[in-house]
């Protein structure tokens, strides 16, 4: 495949930690193994001037291995160009958290633990940010049931709550 | 006479025409409480402001204190999350009190079928009357108030 300017000067940095990268239509990515994610982030924010993280969210492959993949969108205002890194996750491995790096990550990795509950290694407060203490499971995973409810209160005419 | 004093003790006595009063009065001043989340409430915005003048229809003036208010005017979709606060809020307001399911998501849940949206609050707290849409035109809400007025003056009054 054919790689872009921009993928190359970063491979030529971190050759070590990429499992693959690939382009489509001016919009790169680049798939990184899990324990260098923040390495490589760092690397990116500081050497190559993206200084904002636009999304981080996750993906559901149930049934491959590994299941998961995390995904990080950076942008760069500077220079206008933006770049996608992915890694993959397997059920109840931990991905170093980046907060440090980006306060916005720090909601972000919730919402990414409370949909598809992928722990964040370091993470200051990692509790559910969209759904309630009690709600079990992971709603956004692909083996949660499509029709499982789980309402938090009980009926008025009950008299519990 | 037995029979008398057991009707008397029953059902009651002034319930034909102290009901209609009370059921005249109380249909008339209908103070709601909007309990507004979501984009149902710019259409319940159009119906309380003076283009549709619902205060002709004696329902003119929110309260904004659940304490204060007859009418509980659920206005969009319920989460899983904010249904303690709804149940709450229900718990808060005086009797008589009447609850009305504003929009298909207050309704059943509507389109948002998942984990996260209670499947109509009718699961929750008792609702008398229900306005579908999505959002109910003004026209549809007014239609509602009507027949919740009506339903307010054909019901046996509790008189406190």
């Amino acid at each position: 495949m054919e790689e872009s300017a921009l993928i190359q000067s970063i491979r030529a940095k971190i050759a070590n930690d990429i499992l693959g990268f690939h382009s489509f239509r001016g919009d790169d990515t680049i798939l990184v193994r899990r324990e260098s994610v923040f390495a490589v982030l760092k690397m990116l924010k500081e050497e190559f001037d993206f200084n904002m993280l636009a999304d981080l969210t996750a993906v559901d492959y149930l049934g491959q291995e590994p299941r998961f993949e995390v995904v990080y969108h950076l942008n760069s205002l500077e220079k206008n160009i933006r770049i996608r890194i992915k890694t993959p996750v397997n059920e109840g491995e931990e991905v170093d958290s980046i907060v440090s790096l980006w306060a916005i990550a720090n909601w972000l990795e919730r919402e990414v633990w409370d949909m598809f509950g992928i722990k964040f290694k370091d993470h200051p407060d990692l509790r559910r940010l969209l759904m309630y203490d009690e709600f079990e499971g992971h709603p956004l995973r692909k083996d949660y049931p499509i029709n499982k409810r789980q309402p938090r209160v009980a009926p008025i005419w009950k008299g519990i709550r | 006479m037995e029979q008398v004093d057991k009707v008397l003790a029953g059902d009651g006595f002034f319930t034909s025409r102290l009901s209609d009063v009370i059921g005249w009065a109380r249909k008339f001043s209908i103070f709601w409480y909007p309990f507004v989340t979501a984009c149902c409430g710019m259409e319940y915005m159009s119906v309380s402001c003076a283009h549709y003048d619902i205060d002709r229809f004696g329902a003119g003036l929110p309260r904004f204190s659940p304490r204060q208010a007859d009418v509980l005017f659920v206005v969009g979709t319920i989460s899983q999350k904010l249904s303690p606060v709804l149940r709450r809020i229900y718990e808060q307001m005086c009797n008589p009190k009447w609850v009305v399911a504003f929009g298909v998501c207050t309704c059943t849940g509507g389109f948002y079928d998942d984990y996260a949206t209670v499947q109509g609050i009718d699961t929750i707290i008792p609702v008398d009357l229900y306005i579908p849409g999505c959002p109910p035109r003004p026209e549809t809400v007014l239609d509602g108030l009507v027949k919740l007025q009506q339903k307010i003056q054909d019901q046996k009054q509790a008189i406190v």
